[in-house]
């Protein structure tokens, strides 16, 4: 039966959610060079349009239609066949919707690793072979009925599903498609850090319909998950702010990143943990995910725009601290430190799954896709910047 | 005195401010341009019609210095600014009359 209660709060989750993607294109398009941040704010929403498309028609029945294997759902939701307006809660078509959202979410977070170079054709049809092959199963496994939920793995709002797989898979697809020109020589300062700080302000506040939406109800639970992801974030904040403090200034793009990461990893654990462990799990995802960033940028890899350092690091030691911190009385699962270790190795197993899969899937689609078409703009084109050569659009500054 | 005048790209800058501050040349105004040179512009095919790009950005650093410091900084922004492609900028000297500073 429906409740209006839940029916009102998933919709407007929903909507919050949704400008997520938009808020992606704005964090990332503040951090590239002035000539490619319409491309880079264009591409999240390019990402949205494909996925909701690729959703409707087939994407959400792979993901959440009847289990083959523990792998993948079937086809019997093709074309939203079945998905009606009546449900458990809420409508079944909210639900389709409400995880449609995530699924675009998911592909904009990915183009981290084509920042300023990549040939939005063949964009199109990577996000649309990506979404397919590396979300669609992903999201089935967790959520869906496949292998890790029937494991026990517990991902409340989308580390594995949503965080390991764009992470992982921007690293992938940025060591195929290579370093951008002059990248290590020249000057690539971020043009516009308030434009990151409101994409940064937006994706906080969306997060809330993420994390509390993804209780699929207006209970208890959701009133946590909004809370534990309100101090997760603020713990990352200050936490990345105070490393980078030590080796330099207490930069505002240290600071957005820092608050990234810790809500990336509260969210596999938003509906499991508490307040204090919520605290941890922030301040170790901002030390982690700056850690990983100085890594990133010491090996010279241009996985541009740090998906990997924040959603991937970030995504996957939430995977674990959500089964280190885990507490009975809030999701019904304690976890290693209150004397669960089974839950532990479960969530261990989870994520490196999720890993190797995003990051070998993705790398072989994005070899694919430029041995075919050509995934890279040509040399010219990249000189001028994507926003005129792909776009024929420009800032005019 | 002269004045010297670099047009170059902007994502060299960097690299050439830091090697003049090495040098010892610390002083300079950067403002940030368009222009074309003998390439005219850049021409892009894009689904069978041409976008021409035809005034890139580019910086121009201007410098007044003594006359003995003029070759060691040319030579410096050539070294560091150069790609070898078209649109590596150029470089004027001109002489200066005189140079008053504001504050005394």
């Amino acid at each position: 039966m429906i409740n209006s209660g839940d029916t009102a709060f998933i919709i407007i989750c929903t909507a919050m959610v949704m400008l997520m993607t938009p808020a992606v294109g704005l964090f990332y398009g503040g951090m590239v060079r002035k000539k490619s941040i319409i491309s880079m704010i264009a591409i999240a929403f390019i990402a949205f349009a494909i996925v909701c498309i690729q959703w409707v028609l087939f994407g959400y029945s792979l993901a959440f239609g009847t289990d083959i294997g523990g792998f993948i759902g079937g086809l019997d939701y093709v074309g939203l066949s079945g998905v009606g307006l009546d449900g458990d809660g809420i409508p079944d078509i909210l639900f389709m919707v409400f995880q449609m959202v995530f699924a675009g979410l998911t592909l904009a977070i990915l183009t981290s690793g084509f920042a300023e170079r990549v040939k939005l054709s063949a964009f199109i049809l990577f996000g649309l072979l990506w979404t397919t092959l590396v979300y669609d199963p992903l999201a089935h496994w967790a959520w869906g009925g496949g292998w890790a939920s029937q494991l026990g793995a517990l991902d409340f709002a989308g580390g594995t599903v949503v965080h390991i797989s764009s992470g992982f898979g921007a690293l992938a697809a940025a060591l195929v498609i290579g370093k951008r020109l002059g990248f290590g020589q020249d000057s690539m300062e971020p043009s516009n850090i308030p434009l990151t700080l409101l994409g940064g302000a937006l994706l906080w506040f969306g997060w809330f319909g993420f994390n509390a939406g993804s209780e699929l109800a207006a209970d208890g639970i959701a009133a946590n998950a909004f809370v534990v992801t309100i101090v997760a974030a603020s713990a990352g904040a200050l936490a990345w702010m105070g490393a980078s403090w030590i080796y330099g200034k207490p930069s505002s793009l240290g600071m957005i990143s820092g608050a990234i990461a810790g809500l990336v990893a509260i969210t596999p654990a938003c509906g499991f943990v508490d307040s204090i462990s919520a605290i941890f799990i922030g301040i170790i995802a901002g030390l982690i995910c700056y850690g990983a960033l100085l890594f990133r940028v010491r090996k010279g890899l241009d996985e541009s725009l740090d998906a990997w350092a924040i959603h991937g690091v970030g995504g996957f030691w939430g995977a674990i601290a959500t089964g280190i911190f885990c507490i009975a009385a809030i999701g019904g699962v304690d976890g290693l430190i209150y004397g669960n270790v089974n839950q532990f190795i479960i969530q261990t197993i989870d994520a490196f799954a999720a890993m190797a899969y995003a990051f070998i899937v993705t790398y072989i689609l994005a070899l694919v896709v430029d041995k075919t078409i050509g995934l890279r703009v040509d040399e010219d084109e990249e000189y001028v910047g994507l926003d005129i050569s792909q776009h024929g659009e420009s800032i005019h500054t | 005195m002269k004045k010297i005048e670099a047009i170059i790209r902007p994502e060299k800058l960097e690299r050439v401010s830091d090697a003049l501050i090495e040098g010892g040349h610390h002083a300079m105004t950067v403002t940030e341009v368009r222009g074309r040179g003998a390439q005219k512009g850049i021409a892009l095919q894009f689904r069978g019609k041409e976008i021409i790009v035809d005034l890139i950005p580019k910086v121009k650093i201007e410098m007044v210095v003594e006359d003995k410091d003029v070759e060691a900084i040319i030579s410096i922004i050539k070294n560091k600014a150069h790609t070898g492609k078209n649109g590596d900028g150029k470089i004027f000297t001109y002489n200066v009359d005189s140079c008053t500073s504001v504050r005394n």
